[in-house]
């Protein structure tokens, strides 16, 4: 008969030497089985000098315990090896993909745009793409002949109708409709012979217009800086300057300090540290009174922003052509 | 009024103009104020003050590439008489060998030196050569070559001592600054140097008023002959010139003018011309007044008149350009003929020559408009005609005569009658504001008082008086075109206040909750479906090709070919405005497979247009349509691929309608030739009730071929607004069913001609009788073998569910039964064997 200590120590060898879980099994029914070692030795416990049965007995059983231990800590070791060989999946192979579409950038900034504006208290009002001579220009005070058509170099489809160079005959038509208070944001297609690097002849503006009494040069500035604030972020410094556009009064340029540079001059900027991106003033009286609004009771103010001037800035696109070619390539971006 | 044809008309609208910013030397600007600021600060004063520089330019950049040199030895040229060969210390660590021509050379002599790869006024590069045979690597330079003076006669004696290799301008302390002012056309008053010069004394601290010129005449030069005596000045239509001054010159030597003249000239761009010509440019730039001089010999009967051309006559210009002059245009004549384009160009026919003696200078006032008109339909654009058709100062044509007869009577040489003609018919009405200091306020947003915007005022020459605490009576100066109305005084105050300065605020308006115009609440919705369904938005021009129509083979009465031409198109292939989306999306599909994009799924929506009536606006409608060509679904592990086909396409559509929730779509085959841009019996309309959604269809090889495209493509066409009509005004939830369905199908043989449409159709009539029918669909197609060639099985499968009960086999039996037998029945059709 082995003693305890021999069995102790072959067992635990032997699990120790065990590669897969049938060994572990077998030699699991070698010694704890009851058939195996330790039963036959606790049977032959009897024929031990009786002084010494008490202790082989404790013995065994702790024997016992500690086998029972180790071969489950032993199985639990060879499953972690087994695993590692191949069964289920392989789960970096590419899932099934979900075809995705997106919105054209010049959509998604038009919103972005309309939104803040529609916090604001704004409301949005469309105008035709195709304008009357006197909704975009006489009755914005641009007579016939005034040098300040020059500004912008129009497209006509007869004398007197011409594709609309800027949102700007929104006002007119929505006032002639509303009575004040008039807050309203008009985007579209506008369209101005021009084509290169930058210029399209087609582009999208944003045409804004408050009208009501008191209203001031100082809200214009407030709503606009809200504006850029909120549309860049608000450490983005303004800067108005005076301009002029014949349907305000006075007329003030927005810059921005340059995204790109913050102010320190580049290419983006021209080296100045600003960047024109708002047309804006209050409404000319000539206006209102081509409405009919009583330019004694009503002051109110009118802007207009780029939308692609808006987007390539904020995503850094060089070419304003990019926008109307439409490369899913370029579309897929944003 | 003349009916223009289109040619004409558009020749009138579109002609080219040159750029005009104004050009200011800040050397020209001190002679008229005391200015002593960084030019970087100029321009950004200018700036903030509505006079937006665009550009700062040193003027004299050149002479810093130009070096001080000693020359040290000067040798006889051995192959050349009227050559030196000098030996010269330009600053740099060995002596350079120069061949020289000029007779004042001489050693000792400090000089301007231009090294290899300096460039001199007039564009001319230094380079190392030979001359004669003997090494020469730079050039010693006269004054007149620098542009520095008059002196060609040999090289620029420094007289001084110098260290060698000093750049020229530091050594001569020569500096200059060019601000180019790109100027808003509210502002003609500033297309002056003295205009600039009295903006820049409104900012300078303390301000500054400008300094004007003399406009005395000098008396050593007046005559005692009066011009009545030999020239005589009738205005005709005194609308369009309600001014005309003229002064008149005897023993006028023509000549170059002076170099401090030429200089002036030179320093914002212009080319001097002669003493006469040059006079009248630098006092049109110095006070804004055009001027033109005729040689008084060259004036028949020394008349001017000043009429309309009343009819079409033939003029040449003095660029002897010949032009078709309209009879509305003014014209300046003499006793027999035109001799000037009122305001635009003088004639070839009377322009100052180097044999001019007499020379009758003219300064006037024209209307704006007339002035406009004419320039842009000849096509013309001058100095001259920029400033008559912005507006000059009225009051400025004596002062600017007086002016330049005392030039020419002291450059030329030349003798001023002891009197001017002045004919002034219409005269300018000063024009008085009254101010209220409060509205002004208002308008602003601002607190300054009646004093604050009477200090304001007055430093650009408003004249001011105060009437009461918030009134001011406001004197406009005949230059000031601009100040019409209050209001545009408050623009003078918050620029010269300064934009910045004003506080910012926010308005208070009261609150209005509207709801959103239900057009872009859908055009929004759409999009976002669209993009679910893995479309990407495209935006195309509104122009399309003018031969569009051809290539989609419109027919000849389609209503898309009522386009609206652009009469001043970029180009032929951007002539017309769309009448459908569908070519913009076969550009863009075309554009995509160039760059070997082959697969695309595309939407826009956007405004179509219809011409109407001639001069009336065309019909603008709004469409949604798209594009699907290439795989089905991206090359990869899972899927084999394959081809987009029309049910992608409808699959789409149906998606759309489906997420609108607008039901009782109905896809009916187009049988006839109204798109024959789709593949005969590949295109489907889609109606609603009887109104007409749009069409789907394959686009038909033909138009492929005229595209230059080879792979099948499939678009969807719709109307916006007839989508918009049909949306559902509210939307109920109904309840879950409480009990199972139970489901049958059917499958039969049929024969290819019968549409699965038309069977659904029918099952569609018991399917509102029968309450325990709650849906019929189609689950499989077969053709080919076994079954005849004609012939097709379809298999439907009949959903049965009772709101009351769980149905049984029982239940149904004899429904299904009564199905079956109507659908073999009606059809013709057979079970499968």
């Amino acid at each position: 008969m082995h003693s305890i200590i021999d069995i102790e120590k072959q067992a635990f060898e032997s699990i120790e030497k065990a590669v897969d879980s049938e060994q572990l099994e077998q030699l699991s029914v070698k010694y704890l089985g009851r058939k195996g070692v330790l039963t036959k030795f606790l049977r032959n416990i009897s024929s031990l000098p009786e002084d010494e049965r008490p202790s082989a007995g404790k013995n065994a059983n702790i024997l016992k315990g500690k086998l029972e231990k180790a071969v489950k800590a032993a199985f639990l070791k060879l499953e972690a090896v087994d695993d590692k060989k191949i069964t289920g999946i392989d789960v970096t192979l590419p899932g099934r993909s979900i075809l995705r579409g997106s919105l054209h950038p010049i959509t998604q900034v038009a919103k972005e745009i309309s939104d803040i504006f529609l916090r604001l208290g704004f409301d949005i009002a469309e105008s035709p793409e195709v304008e009357t001579d006197y909704y975009n220009f006489e009755a914005l005070n641009i007579p016939k002949y005034h040098p300040a058509r020059d500004m912008q170099d129009t497209f006509y489809v007869s004398e007197n109708i011409v594709l609309r160079t800027h949102t700007s005959p929104s006002q007119p038509r929505v006032m002639e409709k509303t009575k004040p208070p008039v807050r309203i944001i008009s985007p579209g297609k506008v369209f101005r012979c021009d084509s290169d690097i930058t210029h399209t002849p087609m582009f999208y503006q944003i045409e804004g217009l408050m009208v009501d009494k008191n209203i001031s040069f100082g809200d214009l500035k407030g709503i606009l800086t809200t504006f850029v604030h909120q549309f860049f972020d608000k450490d983005t410094s303004l800067r108005f300057r005076p301009s002029f556009f014949p349907f305000t009064e006075p007329s003030a340029e927005v810059d921005i300090r340059c995204v790109m540079c913050k102010g320190k001059g580049c290419r983006i900027c021209s080296k100045t540290g600003w960047l024109e991106v708002l047309g804006s003033g209050m409404v000319h009286p000539a206006v209102f009174e081509n409405v009919g609004y009583d330019t004694d009771k009503y002051t109110g103010f009118a802007f207009g922003v780029g939308i692609e001037r808006m987007a390539m800035l904020k995503y850094g696109i060089d070419d304003i052509r990019k926008f109307y070619e439409n490369d899913v390539r370029f579309l897929g971006q944003f | 009024m003349v009916l223009m044809t289109s040619e004409n008309f558009m020749k009138t609208m579109c002609a080219s103009w040159g750029s005009f910013d104004m050009k200011v030397s800040l050397s020209w600007l001190k002679e008229y104020i005391g200015i002593d600021l960084e030019p970087s600060v100029i321009a950004k004063e200018l700036t903030m003050a509505g006079l937006e520089v665009d550009a700062v330019e040193e003027r004299y950049d050149y002479l810093n590439h130009i070096v001080v040199a000693k020359i040290n030895e000067v040798k006889k040229h051995p192959n050349a008489d009227k050559l030196s060969v000098c030996k010269v210390d330009a600053g740099g660590d060995e002596q350079i060998q120069i061949v020289c021509g000029a007779p004042n050379v001489r050693e000792g002599m400090f000089v301007p030196c231009a090294l290899p790869g300096a460039v001199l006024p007039g564009d001319l590069k230094i380079k190392k050569g030979k001359l004669r045979g003997e090494v020469s690597a730079g050039m010693l330079c006269s004054a007149a070559e620098l542009k520095l003076n008059t002196d060609a006669a040999g090289i620029m004696d420094l007289e001084g001592d110098f260290l060698s290799g000093t750049p020229l301008d530091e050594a001569l302390k020569v500096s200059d600054t060019v601000f180019e002012i790109d100027l808003t056309p509210n502002r003609p008053d500033c297309l002056s140097i003295i205009g600039v010069a009295r903006e820049a004394g409104a900012f300078m601290e303390p301000k500054a008023k400008v300094k004007l010129p003399d406009f005395k005449l000098p008396t050593d030069k007046i005559g005692n002959k009066s011009i009545h005596e030999y020239a005589k000045v009738q205005i005709i239509d005194p609308d369009l010139c309600p001014r005309y001054s003229a002064g008149l010159l005897f023993d006028v030597k023509i000549g170059p003018s002076p170099f401090w003249l030429q200089e002036r000239l030179e320093s914002i761009g212009l080319t001097p011309i002669n003493n006469v010509v040059d006079i009248t440019n630098f006092v049109m730039m110095e006070m804004g007044q055009p001027l033109h001089a005729f040689d008084f010999d060259e004036v028949a009967k020394g008349v001017i008149i000043v009429k309309r051309a009343g009819s079409d006559t033939n003029f040449t210009t003095l660029d002897s350009k010949e032009h078709m002059l309209e009879s509305d245009m003014l014209m300046i004549c003499d006793g027999e003929r035109p001799v000037a384009l009122a305001g635009v160009m003088g004639g070839e026919n009377s322009e100052i020559s180097d044999a001019t003696t007499r020379v009758l200078v003219e300064s006037a006032y024209f209307n704006p408009v007339s002035i406009r008109k004419t320039a842009k339909k000849i096509g013309i654009a001058t100095d001259a005609s920029h400033r008559f058709e912005r507006g000059i100062d009225p009051e400025g044509t004596v002062k600017a005569l007086n002016r330049a007869v005392s030039l020419m009577a002291q450059i030329c040489d030349a003798t001023i009658t002891k009197d001017i003609i002045d004919e002034y018919p219409n005269k300018a009405v000063p024009l008085e504001i009254d101010l209220n200091t409060d509205a002004l306020n208002i308008r602003l947003g601002t607190d300054l008082d009646a004093d604050a915007i009477k200090e304001i005022l007055e430093s650009v020459e408003f004249e001011v008086e105060k009437t009461d605490d918030t009134r001011l009576k406001v004197g406009i100066p005949s230059f000031r075109v601009d100040v019409a109305r209050p209001e545009d005084l408050s623009e003078e105050v918050a620029r010269l206040w300064g934009y910045n300065n004003i506080q910012t605020s926010y308005p208070l308006v009261p609150a209005q909750g509207r709801l959103l115009d239900k057009k872009i609440v859908l055009r929004e919705k759409i999009r976002q479906i669209m993009t679910g369904f893995s479309f990407f938005e495209a935006i195309n021009y509104n122009f399309i090709n003018e031969n569009s129509c051809d290539r989609l083979t419109l027919l000849d009465n389609d209503k898309r070919r009522q386009v609206e031409t652009i009469l001043n198109p970029i180009s032929d292939q951007m002539s017309v405005l769309r009448s459908s989306l569908i070519p913009g999306l076969l550009e863009t599909m075309k554009r995509n497979i160039s760059q070997q994009s082959i697969t695309l799924k595309l939407f826009e929506i956007g405004k179509i247009f219809f011409a109407t009536q001639k001069g009336s606006l065309p019909e603008e409608k709004e469409m949604i349509a798209g594009l699907i060509t290439g795989n089905r679904s991206a090359s990869s592990w899972y899927s084999k691929k394959s081809n987009i086909d029309f049910f992608d396409l409808k699959g789409a559509v149906e998606g759309l309608f489906e997420e609108l929730m607008i039901a009782n779509i109905v896809f009916e085959k187009i049988e006839d030739d109204s798109c024959p841009y789709y593949k005969d019996g590949y295109a489907a309309v889609v109606k609603s009730g009887d109104t007409l959604m749009g069409t789907l269809g394959k686009i038909d090889e033909k138009v492929l071929k005229n595209y230059g495209l080879k792979q099948d493509v499939f678009i969807f066409d719709f109307n916006f607004n007839a989508i918009q009509d049909l949306l559902p005004k509210s939307v109920t939830a109904e309840p879950l069913p409480k009990f199972p369905s139970i489901s049958r199908d059917i499958t039969i043989i049929v024969d290819r001609a019968v549409t699965v449409g038309a069977i659904l159709k029918q099952v569609e009539l018991i399917f509102k009788k029968e309450s325990l029918i709650e849906n019929i669909f189609l689950f499989d197609v077969f053709e080919g073998q076994p079954l005849a060639e004609d012939k097709k099985s379809l298999s439907f499968r009949v959903v049965y569910r009772s709101a009351s009960k769980t149905l049984k086999e029982k239940n149904i039996k004899k429904l299904h039964v009564n199905i079956s037998k109507m659908i073999l029945d009606q059809f013709n059709a057979d079970l499968p064997k």
